[in-house]
């Protein structure tokens, strides 16, 4: 087998700061150090790249000395914990954006999936939307053509299919842009977590698609994803980035333990800063914290399996008139996805929003989750078509425990307690002889 | 499997000369346009073409109407105010001839100069996710802006038979042939043009107020309102050295017979637009590469 994706020596700072404002002077000021012939001190900042030392520059270097070479026809995974440098990795494997320095060689055509249905326009009919969908891919007219039949089967929108987009469903957009994506002809394709839109059957859908994509057609897949079980399923190995470097590579099940291992902060409070709050124009989170109905927080991060739990965030909306809803994403120790919820009770959620701060709590009823340590994401979106505002990942990270006092659903029994969930039911039982 | 590269050591310096498809590195060669890339994407700007004509008559009430109604009513305005108000000679033509050549070739650079230069914000979103050859985007721009051209045009053949009907000389002659060139030299100062503010537009943002002011400064710059040949002598070299005055001229010399038509001007104004096309495709060029870290 031969080498299908050369990575050497790869870097990328980025430049920290408000761009925009003060970087014609900052330009100035470097052209006037060149001309009196003295060193450009843009780059002599870039001299010492440790991350932790650096925090008194402007320049983080979100990815440095990255080497790795992957074979053909193998599917590898890329995890890490946010700020790893997946997202960075991606951009500069997909050309978004170009590496600071190194190379990175490959043999076949690269088609990246940041995102699916990029490009798709609105007003647009499904068919019209393939096409243009499928040509932004790097797809040509006549290979689509060919394959439109296929794409459309695999779609399951025939019905819609010379409708506009814009009166789709968010899971028919969704479905449709990932069945444009999933019949790519190139021999490398690179995956962001597109697999986290859709529903459970249509995820179980691309999952096959991408696993017959990799064994079946020998094409060459590189995953990103923080759901460890997909990654499991999927990817033989996997390389765990941390900090904008390789931290290990190998098999898959050693990576993730690794990686969750790597894991153990607890977080139950956050509180963001102006400049670094997450969120785009419309709307961004500034604070999140968990709690029990009396508002007390348990900064050791042990929740009691049987006492209700309130997630709480706190966001400010920057612009006047989107409609979009909150949720949350909870994941165990195994990254297994337990469950999501979004708002779908109170009047906001379909209100046009104006300006303002907003906070949003939802209750976890106590009694369900089983121990063990959790993480929680955060997400502000709209639901039709699905846009994803925002999607901070691992915002909380805590425990659940059970002191066996015998009201859990443990009762008196202290042994290990398997399960995903622990939900404390309710029995009959009588004597019938 | 992946591999750590220091234990691979001895296979990399054997694959060290083999051929790989796709090499990603932090500067590009200048003069390297990809022009090969272009090419095999070019169903991709015909399909933005497609989508950039359905969408703009899918959301507008009158549709293809607009595409008359805007040079219409600027023609109508102009030949009012700079016709019968300020009394600007038109070279014995009728104003509303006069007037419409001017507006209607004009449209077309400011429209692909406008269009091209907002090209990195307006395209952010697909820019971020996706690799294409970015020059696609303000070609798709400048070939959309010819449909709209080509029908505006129509109505300019329109007006103009309706005065030949009315008994109007309307001096067509051999010089209409250079006609394609002006259309490449407009496109070209279009996208030139538009591709260095595009570029300097992602680092620089207060340059996007300047662009509609520019433009429009720049129209009343070069011959649209009124004929070379009425521009006051002293400031006549500086408005015949803009590279548009020519094309705005020499269009109206070839198809309505009056203007200041000289091979040495337009001569000198295609030196400038080719100039200017390649300084933009290489600023573009280099700053497509990153612009996604700054935006």
């Amino acid at each position: 087998m031969s080498v299908a994706i050369k990575v050497e020596n790869l870097s990328k700072a980025y430049q920290l700061g408000q761009i925009g404002t003060g970087t014609i002077s900052r330009d100035v000021e470097r052209w006037f150090a060149k001309a009196r012939g003295k060193e450009d001190p843009f780059l002599k900042i870039g001299e010492t790249n440790d991350r932790s030392v650096a925090g008194s520059s402007d320049i983080v270097w979100s990815l440095k000395d990255i080497n790795f070479e992957i074979q053909q026809g193998d599917a590898v995974g890329i995890i890490g914990r946010n700020g790893a440098g997946k997202s960075t990795l991606l951009k500069i494997l997909s050309r978004v954006t170009s590496p600071t320095t190194g190379s990175i060689k490959a043999k076949g055509r690269i088609a990246s999936l940041l995102e699916v249905g990029t490009g798709f326009h609105p007003e647009l009919t499904g068919r019209e939307n393939i096409f243009l969908n499928g040509a932004i891919l790097g797809m040509r007219k006549k290979e689509i053509t060919q394959k439109l039949d296929e794409i459309i089967d695999f779609s399951g929108v025939e019905r819609y299919i010379d409708t506009p987009v814009k009166r789709y469903s968010s899971g028919m957009y969704v479905r449709l842009a990932f069945a444009v994506a999933a019949h790519l002809d190139s021999e490398i394709l690179i995956v962001d977590e597109v697999l986290a839109v859709g529903d459970a059957e249509f995820q179980k859908k691309c999952l096959g698609k991408m696993k017959e994509v990799s064994k079946g057609e020998g094409r060459t897949i590189l995953f990103v994803s923080h759901n460890m079980q997909a990654v499991k399923v999927l990817c033989p190995a996997s390389i765990l980035l941390n900090e904008g470097k390789i931290l290990i590579t190998g098999n898959s099940e050693q990576v993730i333990r690794e990686y969750l291992f790597n894991q153990e902060v607890i977080c139950v409070e956050k509180v963001w800063e102006d400049h670094d709050r997450p969120g785009n124009e419309i709307v961004k989170l500034s604070k999140a914290f968990m709690h029990y109905e009396n508002g007390i927080i348990p900064e050791d991060g042990n929740f009691d399996i049987t006492r209700k739990i309130g997630f709480t965030f706190e966001y400010e909306v920057l612009k006047n008139g989107d409609i979009f809803t909150h949720g949350i994403n909870m994941y165990n120790n195994e990254g297994v996805n337990i469950f999501d919820s979004h708002d779908v009770n109170t009047i906001i959620r379909n209100e046009y929003r104006e300006k303002g701060k907003y906070s949003a709590t939802v209750w976890l009823l106590g009694n369900i989750m089983s121990e063990g340590k959790f993480s929680v994401n955060i997400a502000l979106f709209k639901a039709s078509p699905l846009e994803i505002f925002l999607l901070e990942e691992s915002v909380f990270s805590f425990n659940i425990i059970d002191e066996i006092r015998g009201d859990s659903a443990r009762g008196e029994y202290i042994l290990n307690f398997p399960g995903i969930v622990r939900p404390l039911l309710f029995w009959d039982a009588k004597k019938i002889n | 499997m992946v591999k750590d590269l220091k234990m691979q050591h001895t296979v990399t310096e054997h694959n060290g000369n083999e051929d790989w498809d796709v090499l990603i590195e932090p500067q590009g060669h200048l003069f390297d346009l990809k022009l090969k890339e272009v090419w095999h994407y070019r169903d991709l700007l015909w399909l933005l073409v497609r989508r950039d004509f359905v969408s703009f008559y899918k959301q507008t009430i009158l549709g293809p109407l607009w595409f008359f109604i805007q040079p219409l009513f600027t023609t109508i305005t102009f030949t009012f105010i700079f016709g019968k108000l300020a009394g600007i000679s038109t070279e014995g033509l009728p104003g509303p001839l006069f007037y419409m050549a001017g507006i209607t070739a004009w449209n077309y650079f400011a429209e692909c100069l406008t269009k091209t230069s907002t090209v990195f914000r307006d395209n952010a979103n697909v820019f971020g996710k996706v690799y294409f050859p970015r020059l696609i985007m303000p070609l798709s721009i400048v070939v959309s802006n010819l449909i709209k051209f080509a029908v505006q045009l129509i109505m300019f053949f329109a007006l103009m038979l309706i005065y030949w009907m009315k008994g109007t000389v309307i001096h067509l002659n051999v010089y209409v042939l250079l006609f394609p060139l002006l259309i490449i030299q407009m496109a070209l100062l279009g996208l030139g043009l538009g591709m260095i503010i595009s570029a300097l537009t992602t680092k620089y943002r207060d340059l996007v107020f300047l662009v509609t002011f520019g433009v429009q400064l720049l129209m009343y710059a070069t011959t649209v309102v009124y004929p070379l040949s009425a521009a006051p002598e002293k400031y006549r070299w500086l408005i015949a050295m803009n590279p548009l005055t020519p094309i705005i001229e020499t269009f109206r010399y070839g198809f309505l017979g009056q203007g200041s038509f000289s091979w040495l001007s337009l001569t000198v104004s295609a030196g400038i637009t080719i100039l200017i096309a390649a300084a933009g495709t290489l600023i573009f060029n280099k700053v497509e590469r990153n612009f996604i870290d700054t935006v």
